[in-house]
């Protein structure tokens, strides 16, 4: 597993060599670098050109620019990076540090959520293929594909920011609206379930109400503007992501898995009340994190104890619970914090920058923010991905459902359910892998359009000055985050691969 | 994607009668050679049939049809002058605010169907303008990916070797670098010498995807027996590559050029709009729609027109290239009751 790891990863190192190597050469011959000076009127235009030939080497051909450039990167080896200076001398890691952080938290958002959302979704639409479900993802799908992303982003300010904004300052909704609402989602939510024409009016009937009575609560209570809820709507969410989690996994029969799972669901939601004070202001997000690993190894333990025979499975159960609890904790804190942070931004979807400029408020007030910011532009990236990750789940769990060894485990008379998560799943999974994996570096690509028009200060930026400039250091930096972040995710992927699929572990 | 592992057994003959009939007496019907069922039909005339059948695809395919239609008769293409009376360069006074005067019940184009930009332009004639540039870039990339990616897959595949180790870590050196940053730096330098030549370009970058997937067809088909055949009656290597091998990837290759059409005018019009594609004075689609996305709250129609033919043309080819799919390919629809 370690050598093809291994080897992988060498490959991946000198395919981006060569590949540097050849974006700089583009990069150096695509225009004049000296082109503004050149027009300008100014004075001192022939000391100002040969300052710029000075720092940007340009007396030298592209190669031993590029081999200077690439000595500086190989000694990040021993963690002394240099990444070279900007035409107007400006290091270039100074630059970076931000970009690098605000372009990667944009594009692995929107993958993570994009990977759960579209394999979701793609599954849902191989069960129920040909219903009216499916033709509506199918429709929805191939318009997401061909969406053009820039023009999407500026009706998405339009009408996810600004009218949002003016909707959110007197949250108002009419009959009308609250009856269209219920009756599309009831419609999907039953196409969903299924079964017979009386199972399906009774989930949409159902579904029909509660929608429609919830809308007009929330409406009369205010709840858009101050969405807080207390300990005990937390808990019954809790149980119901551990009931959820289990069914899917090994169903209701295992009792000590559905155990282990609730027991965990009761220490999560004590602990985050004990933890009170600290989860009220971590003041750092890695004090967060560090919590959630203290959920999941407590989730691993009760798993371990309640196990019994099935031990594994609990603790996996366990563990899955425990970090949808922490999800729902997330979820309650924000709730929380939304009124007050309302109070600071009236206006909260933006639709420029990727932070509030001179935002001051509390730990959750700022995360609000941040989250706020990045509401937008992460919906359009994960548009298309879901669009091609649903897809290609729906074909390739039709492709599984229909194998002989699917056959094989209905006759022996396994339900369903244990059919399609323990045997169909799985394999169709594997495919997704390799889509996902090459679909990144397509991500990313989205994302520079995407920061653009959202006017964020991200790598996209640096990339486009860069190239507008004639000047291969910026558009090199952005290539070496994207590229390492490109082998990173094939690496993930080729070890996804190798879990899912024994044969390829040689 | 068909799995190369598996026997292309969709085209096997299905048995059309279950054999011993429950009802006695029963007396088979007599053959008419004009009956479906009876007549046999060559591959091309299956998938040909598959295809027209497809409601989706034909929709698609006449809206894609009429854009190109619209788009190249109404103002003229070159030399040739087109119905459309109002030049996309000329500005004139605005009327009415520059609102499109386009009325559907009942059907009117009026004075400016799609209204008029800021300085007065007839709006109709630029979107037909910058379609006409669009969809001459998207058909020029797709095929240039097309025949390139056939022939490196071809030679991968059919070689392998060194010649397949350096084709395929080629290719990997073009899908590590991002598309679009490639895109915008061959762009740029390419974008002066007109629509064309950028269109050239970037069908030199998009070929990567199915240069793999053509090596993946014919690495499975070199193998077969009627290869292994022809080889040894003598034929030659192009011979058999072109002759024997192509033609059962013609699928896979119609399939991805489609979808690489839809692709390149998505990607032609990010490119126009971060400046690296079309420049001044010619316009495409994208290049409208970065021109005047400012002009969203003062003058929508602006923004909307170039962004609805995008969004018509990529759907329709993308469904064209969904039913050519299920053409070639139908064991993904075979569970349909």
């Amino acid at each position: 597993m370690l050598r093809f790891v291994l080897r992988r990863v060498g490959i991946s190192l000198l395919v981006m060599l060569g590949a540097s190597a050849l974006l700089f050469w583009l990069v150096t011959v695509s225009g004049d670098a000296l082109a503004d000076l050149r027009e300008s009127n100014a004075e001192n235009r022939q000391t100002l050109m040969n300052s710029r030939i000075r720092t940007m080497g340009l007396d030298e051909p592209w190669w031993s620019r590029y081999l200077s450039w690439l000595g500086g990167v190989a000694r990040c080896f021993t963690l002394d990076c240099r990444l070279g200076v900007t035409r107007n001398g400006v290091d270039v890691q100074q630059l970076m540090g931000n970009a690098a952080v605000t372009t990667l938290r944009l594009v692995v958002l929107a993958t993570l959520l994009a990977i759960v959302v579209g394999v979701a979704v793609g599954i849902l639409t191989a069960l129920r293929q040909y219903s009216g479900f499916d033709y509506t993802v199918t429709f929805l799908a191939f318009l997401f594909f061909s969406l053009p992303v820039f023009w999407a982003a500026v009706l998405l300010k339009e009408f996810g920011a600004i009218r949002f904004n003016d909707w959110l300052a007197d949250p108002l909704i009419s009959p009308l609206v609250t009856v269209l609402l219920a009756v599309v989602l009831a419609f999907v939510l039953q196409s969903i379930v299924g079964g017979g024409p009386r199972r399906r009016l009774t989930t949409g009937g159902i579904a029909f109400v509660w929608i429609a009575v919830s809308l007009v609560v929330f409406e009369e209570t205010g709840t858009f503007r101050d969405p807080s809820f207390g300990v005990v709507p937390l808990a019954i969410a809790g149980a119901g992501a551990a009931v959820l989690t289990t069914t899917l996994v090994t169903g209701l029969g295992h009792r000590r898995v559905l155990y282990a799972a609730l027991t965990t669901v009761a220490l999560v939601v004590v602990g985050s009340l004990a933890l009170g004070g600290v989860v009220d202001d971590p003041g750092h997000a890695v004090v967060l994190v560090g919590l959630y690993a203290l959920a999941v190894v407590t989730a691993l333990v009760v798993g371990w104890a309640w196990g019994g025979s099935s031990r594994r499975q609990a603790m996996a159960v366990s563990a899955v619970t425990a970090t949808l609890v922490c999800l729902l904790v997330l979820m309650s804190k924000v709730a929380e914090y939304w009124g007050s942070y309302l109070v600071l931004q009236p206006r909260p979807i933006s639709t420029i920058g990727a932070s509030t400029p001179g935002f001051a408020g509390t730990f959750w007030e700022d995360f609000i923010d941040k989250g706020t910011q990045l509401v937008l532009p992460t919906i359009l990236l994960m548009l298309i991905s879901v669009a091609s990750y649903s897809r290609y789940t729906r074909s390739s769990m039709l492709e599984v459902l229909e194998q002989d060894y699917v056959r094989t485990a209905r006759s022996k008379g396994l339900s369903e359910r244990t059919v399609v998560t323990r045997h169909a799943f799985r394999n169709a999974l594997i495919p997704i892998t390799t889509i996902v994996a090459f679909d990144f570096a397509g991500l990313i690509g989205g994302a520079v359009i995407t920061e653009q028009v959202f006017g964020w200060k991200g790598m996209g930026e640096l990339f486009q000055t860069g190239l507008n400039q004639t000047d291969p250091i910026p558009v090199m930096a952005f290539f070496l985050v994207t590229g390492s972040a490109a082998i990173l995710m094939n690496l993930l992927a080729d070890i996804a691969y190798a879990s899912l699929d024994p044969r390829i572990r040689r | 994607m068909p799995d190369p592992t598996q026997p292309g057994d969709e085209y096997a003959p299905q048995p059309t009668d279950s054999g011993i009939s429950p009802v006695p007496g029963h007396v088979m019907p007599e053959v008419t050679p004009g009956r479906t069922e009876d007549r046999s039909y060559s591959q091309g005339q299956l998938v040909r049939r598959r295809f027209f059948r497809h409601v989706g695809a034909m929709v698609s395919l006449a809206v894609l049809l009429l854009v190109v239609l619209v788009s190249f008769t109404s103002i003229g293409f070159g030399p040739v002058p087109g119905w459309w009376d109002k030049d996309f360069a000329r500005a004139a006074d605005l009327v009415d605010g520059g609102r499109p005067t386009l009325q559907l019940f009942p059907f009117a184009l009026g004075e400016h169907p799609f209204g008029q930009d800021n300085a007065g332009k007839d709006y109709f004639a630029l979107v037909m303008r910058g379609t006409q540039i669009s969809l001459t870039i998207a058909f020029v990339v797709g095929i240039v990916s097309t025949a390139l990616g056939t022939l490196v897959g071809a030679l991968a595949g059919y070689y392998r070797g060194w010649v397949e180790s350096v084709l395929m870590r080629l290719t990997d050196l073009f899908i590590v670098i991002p598309l679009l940053v490639l895109a915008a730096v061959l762009g740029r330098i390419a974008g002066g010498g007109g629509p064309v030549m950028l269109a050239l370009v970037l069908g030199l970058v998009t070929w990567t995807g199915l240069a793999r997937l053509v090596r993946g067809e014919v690495l499975s088909l070199r193998e077969r027996d009627f290869v292994t055949a022809a080889r040894a009656g003598g034929t030659g290597a192009v011979r058999t590559v072109v002759k024997h091998i192509l033609p059962n990837a013609v699928g896979v290759i119609i399939v991805s050029g489609t979808l690489a059409i839809a692709s390149a005018i998505l990607l032609e019009t990010a490119l126009s709009f971060l400046g690296f594609g079309v420049q001044p004075p010619d316009v495409s689609l994208g290049s409208l729609i970065s021109t005047y996305q400012s002009a969203f709250t003062t003058r929508p129609w602006l923004f909307w027109w170039p962004g609805l033919v995008i969004l018509t043309i990529a759907l329709s080819v993308n469904f064209v290239g969904d039913g050519l799919r299920d053409a070639f390919d139908p064991r993904q629809n075979r569970s349909k009751s």
